[in-house]
């Protein structure tokens, strides 16, 4: 029963991660409609800018880290700037096609600039573990996991109550009435880019104090999409939840069946969840069957 | 956000067809062309023109979903995986011949497919992207972890084909008619009903459905055709290469064919032909300009993989930016038949 308790607080812990990613997924979605594969690979670059930074340029981790998450949003605003908007108005698979270009790009550049092998990141969360009576949770993944509460927190509260998050939710709601009710429909979707950048590159960081960074890190986004999907595509706070679950899920089907079948856990989730409610747990209505 | 502005009443439904004189004379002037490789061309030449003729049934195959049906297939290299596991089994366990294994390729592509395809194609939007992007995680590890049946990572060896004793010259003309025969079924199906349905189901599902278009098997049939070609080339790419390993189904494949479609020309079976070929030259031109840019001992191959993957995307970027129609809408252009490239509407 404790093994299966420790099992479950590290699923959830690991689930944590992919909260911030699919944050990341949702945010875009909601503002611009633009389904987002190259969510993955912004994390995996993200990871690389703070790598970047921090050891090759030797800034130190606090600098590296301001600077890693500035330039992951410049980024991110460059794509949809050049990119993205200059297909507005376009057809829905044309914008899913280019998001995918955009991924094998940056998977691309990051095999050119860093290579293939693992770049470890810098020691920052603290490595002692964490008991809590009899279960051990290993130090890094306790901490993460705090991170990125607190990151997602921030944001949930940014998004609910600050102007510019209220834009956000306006325009997702209904484009032609936000704009006629003065809200700048261009700024929001930069904006949502800008914050897209932001958590990608955060829960790409903090994934990757763990085992280091490859561009394979990137691969991380069927997952992710994985939690979108069960969280309904438009979800805010059910995305925490979905994360959190799939992370779970992940650890004991990997802990009790072996690794081997860990891997067909986030395709079980998609496959589930079209078949069963395809608007997802807390979607909006959106999904049409034919 | 998808308020698209409907273009001139013109051209709604495609292009204006070609003379078909003139598209007869081009069918013969490409067998013409095909027949004669080997007999001017190098070892080289003829290797390039066999996975040229290959790429061209895959990229025909994702045509027909992509272009065509509108349904956006992101895991295409995973179901030519699926038939060059299935054929190479066959052939290695059964000794069945070449001719058989294609359609056991095919078949099995066209299941697998099926299988991804189901349950994503009920529900509207790009759900079928989710579906096709499992498929090749999931694929590629059935390919790699399945060690008893697949070989693992090692993969498998295939004996060497022979061809009426012509060797690979012999093959050569087996993949070649394959393709033309595969690429001039995909042009004739678009004379058909269930050609025109996958178009109308692309246009308008609803207004397909009111037409008593049943959009639902629509979708599955465009999506199992396209999966089953991809399955015929990968039965084609096992016993031309003689060997099979999941390294050559990953999402860098897929990729590549999803370029070759966008930059041919969707829903366009020349430019699929055109975009095939384009991109296979591709990777040799790439390392040429490596080669030409690169300081003396540098790790060329290393250098490949990534510019490789940079080259993919921004061609599928840059086209769907700025030329939607792909190297077709070049063709048109030259051959002055603006009319098609100016009340161009997209799909």
């Amino acid at each position: 029963m404790n093994l299966f308790l420790e099992f479950s607080l590290i699923g959830l812990a690991s689930g944590g991660i992919y909260v911030l990613a699919a944050l990341s997924f949702v945010i875009v979605y909601k503002a611009t409609n633009i389904f987002n594969f190259a969510t993955g690979e912004m994390m995996m670059f993200g990871t690389y800018f703070f790598y970047l930074f921090d050891t090759q340029l030797g800034f130190g981790w606090v600098a590296g880290l301001g600077m890693g998450l500035v330039s992951a949003a410049l980024l991110a605003l460059a794509i949809e700037r050049t990119m993205l908007r200059p297909l507005l108005g376009r057809p829905h698979i044309v914008l899913v096609m280019v998001t995918f270009g955009v991924g094998s790009i940056l998977r691309g550049f990051a095999g050119l600039f860093w290579g293939p092998n693992v770049r470890q990141l810098p020691e920052i969360l603290p490595r002692k573990p964490i008991f809590l009576g009899d279960i051990l949770v290993p130090g890094k993944l306790a901490w993460g996991f705090v991170t990125v509460g607190v990151i997602a927190g921030l944001f949930m509260l940014y998004y609910r109550y600050s102007r510019a998050g209220t834009a956000i939710r306006a325009t997702s709601i209904d484009q032609v009435t936000a704009e006629s009710l003065g809200i700048n429909i261009r700024a929001v979707f930069l904006l949502a880019w800008a914050l897209a950048g932001l958590l990608t590159a955060a829960s790409g960081i903090i994934t990757a104090s763990v085992n280091g960074v490859t561009p394979q890190l990137g691969l991380v986004a069927l997952n992710v999409l994985a939690v979108v999907m069960l969280a309904g595509m438009t979800s805010v706070g059910g995305v925490v939840i979905a994360g959190l679950f799939v992370g779970w899920m992940e650890t004991i089907v990997g802990a009790y069946l072996g690794a081997a079948w860990q891997s067909f856990i986030p395709y079980l989730v998609v496959l589930v969840v079209m078949f069963v409610k395809p608007s997802g747990l807390f979607g909006e209505q959106r999904v049409e069957r034919i | 956000m998808s308020a698209q502005v409907s273009a001139a009443p013109a051209a709604s439904f495609g292009r204006k067809a070609l003379d078909p004189r003139i598209e007869l004379l081009s069918w013969i002037l490409l067998v013409l062309a095909m027949v004669s490789v080997p007999l001017w061309g190098s070892v080289y030449a003829v290797y390039m023109a066999c996975l040229i003729a290959i790429n061209v049934i895959a990229t025909v195959g994702l045509n027909i979903t992509v272009g065509y049906a509108g349904l956006l297939s992101i895991g295409h290299s995973a179901f030519l995986g699926v038939g060059a596991y299935a054929s190479a089994l066959m052939w290695l366990h059964l000794g069945t011949p070449l001719a058989f294994n294609l359609v056991v390729g095919a078949v099995s592509a066209f299941a697998v497919g099926l299988v991804f395809g189901i349950p994503a194609l009920r529900i509207k939007g790009v759900y079928l992207a989710i579906a096709t992007l499992a498929a090749q995680y999931s694929l590629y590890f059935v390919f790699q972890q399945w060690t008893s049946v697949t070989g693992g990572d090692r993969g498998l060896s295939l004996p060497k084909i022979d061809v009426f004793g012509y060797g690979d010259t012999g093959f050569y003309y087996v993949v070649a008619f394959v393709a033309l025969v595969a690429t001039l079924a995909a042009r004739n199906l678009f004379r058909t009903r269930i050609g025109r349905s996958f178009i109308a189901v692309r246009e308008k599902d609803y207004a397909a459905q009111v037409l008593g278009i049943n959009v639902v098997v629509t979708k599955l049939v465009a999506f199992g055709i396209g999966a089953a070609y991809a399955g015929v080339a990968g039965a084609l790419l096992a016993a031309f290469l003689r060997i099979v390993n999941p390294d050559q189904f990953t999402l860098v494949s897929s990729v590549f064919f999803l370029a070759a479609v966008v930059v041919g020309g969707r829903g366009s079976i020349l430019g699929s032909i055109l975009g095939a070929l384009f991109m296979t030259m591709m990777p040799d031109l790439l390392r040429e300009v490596i080669a030409h840019f690169s300081s003396e001992g540098a790790d060329l191959a290393s250098l490949l993989s990534p510019v490789r993957e940079i080259a993919f995307g921004l061609l599928i970027v840059l086209f769907l930016i700025f030329e939607p129609r792909g190297l077709v809408g070049f063709v048109d252009r030259a051959l002055g038949r603006a009319e098609n490239v100016e009340a161009r509407q997209e799909h």
